[in-house]
């Protein structure tokens, strides 16, 4: 177990800059995300951290060790890959045994740590088998026990669950969870899927081109988003950005929204850290999620923040548990997330309810949120 | 064929059918097989066939009595030049250049295929392309610069020289085929392989030779018919002692005493061209195989 400090990594390929000054700290034991659209740089970080890339500037310490000009091997880091990379011509026990032989391990040793590691993965019946006769589901065992036969300080994954179908993916999710709580290492995880991130991690760090959005913790990041990509990018369906102007009625500031067909409602915002009195009368973007507008909420007549408002349904995406409507709202469509048995038939009115108490307030021209 | 035959007659599911496209196929693959084999076929009767068959028979008449004879004096007694020793000499001369040879040259380039895929160092697609330059430098061309070369180094006129001469030829070849071979080998593996604490070598004998076998046979098909066939190197870079035998095969033929021996001369020839065939024969699957696995897996 070791903390990973980074500050001001920066790394170039050719002219093209893919890390732009990152830092971040990592915890003990602690299970860090790092997630972003392909090309943010997300994999050159940890490569960076694997030490099989080197950074142009900056510095990164496992410990209190900075480990810049360390070898990959000597840092004590031990990583799972996307297409898995086990050795094709070596079977499950030698593929486990490679790194440990590699070290000098005593034999009795090694042979204890596979039993272990093949005992907590649940692949003991794989061991005499060669790569290419295992499934996706069991591969990705072999590759996360090959490092966990390590026992590294840290534990590097680089999309390992890209490669498996949905239903298997969410399976080793949930045992990839169950190892962390279980072995307790810290652990740096790249994913191009939010969702992951938001079930997996203790902290996530949205990264894109080459800069960290946010670092902050799951919860934060899903309520608190600090910009528009952060907003867009966390959160399925993503969250809806409907541009507005902010007026003063009545002594609350709130955006007017246009539902078509004549119909205008006033939406007050809740009173925000900021002062919002010089934004009156601008251009500003609301960013209210999906299942913040619905037909109804349980608590609508004691909480003064939701409001109604009437639209025509435009489409309907049915997911089971809920139903998506889609209506529009100043001129962009908006997904609302409502019971099935409330949503009405396209081309019909629906009354829908806005909580306005979790609505951001962005920015148009910095894409920043306005208030926190 | 007996196995297709036997498909033929049993599957009239999925088997191929026997259309007119087909006959024509076949028509013509015969055809060219004929054509292609003929010459060879000419040799190998000629060879077992006594003067007087010879020059009584025509070319493709089946000899009247068969006989090792002009086998025997290809091998043992030819006259090569002035000195009646037959091939067998230049035989094992060729035996003890071409195995160096191969394995030297082989596994040079297996060496430099990894470092030119999997240790790229700034510079080294340049240099890359450099070292594929030697493919298409023609074999004259180095004639001069090469055995001035050899002079300096002492290994003028001997099999040595001819060694290092074919290994450093056939370098750019075999470092072509290792090249694109390992390029297959995701480079993750080599990742995980460096984090797991193996170095340079530890690698490349532990992970990457053990996957090697198809390309291998496919630098050592390459290799030896190329050195074992060549005769510009075998007659200008070799001595009385060192000569390959191509050189003896032309000298034998050429050596103009009394009577043409056709016989002796096309036992000579096969001789000669024997190690080549039978490498292909053995190994000759492996080489498609090894061909096309790059192809296939990427």
């Amino acid at each position: 177990m070791a903390t990973l400090t980074i500050s001001g990594i920066r790394k170039s390929f050719g002219a093209e800059e893919v890390l732009k000054g990152v830092s971040l700290s990592v915890a003990s034991g602690e299970f860090l995300v790092l997630v972003g659209p392909s090309g943010c740089g997300k994999s050159t970080l940890l490569n960076l951290i694997a030490g099989l890339e080197t950074a142009n500037a900056g510095e990164i310490r496992i410990g209190d060790r900075v480990v810049n000009d360390v070898r990959p091997k000597d840092r004590d880091i031990a990583m799972v890959f996307q297409s898995y990379a086990l050795y094709p011509n070596m079977n499950v026990r030698q593929n486990l045994a490679f790194g440990l032989e590699t070290r000098r391990v005593p034999r009795e040793q090694v042979r204890q740590t596979i039993e272990r590691v093949a005992n907590m993965l649940q692949i003991e019946e794989l061991l005499e088998r060669r790569p290419r006769q295992l499934s996706g589901g069991q591969r990705q065992r072999v590759a996360m026990g090959r490092a966990l036969a390590r026992d590294p300080a840290i534990f590097l994954f680089d999309e390992p669950l890209s490669n498996l179908d949905a239903k298997l993916r969410v399976e080793m999710r949930t045992e990839i969870k169950l190892l962390h709580q279980r072995i307790k290492t810290t652990i740096v995880y790249v994913t191009h899927d939010q969702i992951e991130a938001l079930t997996l991690a203790d902290r996530i760090a949205v990264m894109k081109d080459g800069v960290i959005h946010q670092f902050d913790t799951p919860q934060q990041v899903y309520d608190n988003p600090a910009n528009l990509f952060v907003a867009g990018f966390i959160g399925s369906p993503s969250m809806n950005f409907i541009p507005c102007r902010l007026v003063e009625q009545g002594g609350n500031v709130g955006a007017v929204l246009d539902a078509g067909a004549g119909r205008s409602f006033f939406m007050p915002v809740p009173r925000p850290k900021a002062d919002l009195h010089p934004w009156i009368g601008r251009e500003v973007i609301l960013g209210v999620r999906p299942e913040q507008i619905a037909a109804g909420f349980h608590e609508q007549e004691s909480n003064p923040q939701i409001h109604p408002i009437e639209c025509q349904v435009q489409v309907l995406e049915p997911t089971g548990p809920d139903t998506l409507v889609f209506v529009s709202i100043n001129g962009r469509e908006v997904t609302c997330r409502v019971s099935p048995k409330a949503a009405r038939a396209p081309g019909e009115n629906m009354k829908l309810m806005v909580d306005m108490s979790k609505a951001l307030l962005f920015d148009p021209q910095s894409e920043q949120r306005i208030e926190a | 064929m007996p196995k297709q035959a036997i498909a033929l007659e049993a599957g009239r599911g999925p088997g191929p059918s026997l259309s007119l496209g087909r006959v024509l196929v076949y028509a013509a693959l015969i055809a060219a097989a004929v054509f292609f084999l003929v010459p060879f076929f000419v040799m190998a009767i000629t060879s077992v066939k006594s003067m007087e068959d010879i020059r009584t028979g025509h070319l493709i008449s089946w000899p009247r009595q068969f006989t090792m004879e002009a086998w025997r004096k290809a091998w043992d007694s030819a006259c090569i030049g002035v000195n009646c020793v037959g091939m067998k000499g230049y035989f094992w001369n060729s035996v003890r250049m071409v195995v160096p040879s191969v394995v030297l040259s082989t596994l040079i380039g297996a060496m430099n295929g990894y470092v030119f895929s999997k240790w790229r160092f700034p510079g080294s697609e340049t240099f890359f392309s450099f070292l594929l330059l030697g493919c298409f430098i023609p074999f004259q061309v180095i004639l001069l610069p090469m055995s001035l070369t050899l002079g300096k180094l002492g290994l003028a006129q001997s099999v040595q020289g001819l060694i290092l001469v074919h290994t450093v030829y056939g370098l750019p070849f075999t470092t072509l085929f290792f090249r694109n071979f390992y390029v297959t080998i995701p480079d993750e593996i080599i990742k995980a392989a460096k984090i797991d604490g193996a170095g340079f070598f530890r690698i490349l004998r532990r992970i990457v030779l053990p996957v090697s076998a198809p390309i291998f046979v496919v630098s050592i098909i390459w290799q030896t018919t190329q050195i074992w066939n060549d005769f510009l190197f075998g007659v200008v870079f070799s001595g009385s002692g060192s000569q390959p035998v191509t050189v003896a095969l032309n000298n034998l033929v050429n050596t103009s005493t009394g009577v043409k021996e056709y016989n002796v001369d096309m036992a000579a020839a096969i001789i000669a061209g024997l190690p080549t065939l039978l490498v292909y024969i053995v190994s000759g699957k492996y080489f498609v195989r090894g061909l096309t696995a790059g192809a296939v897996k990427g």
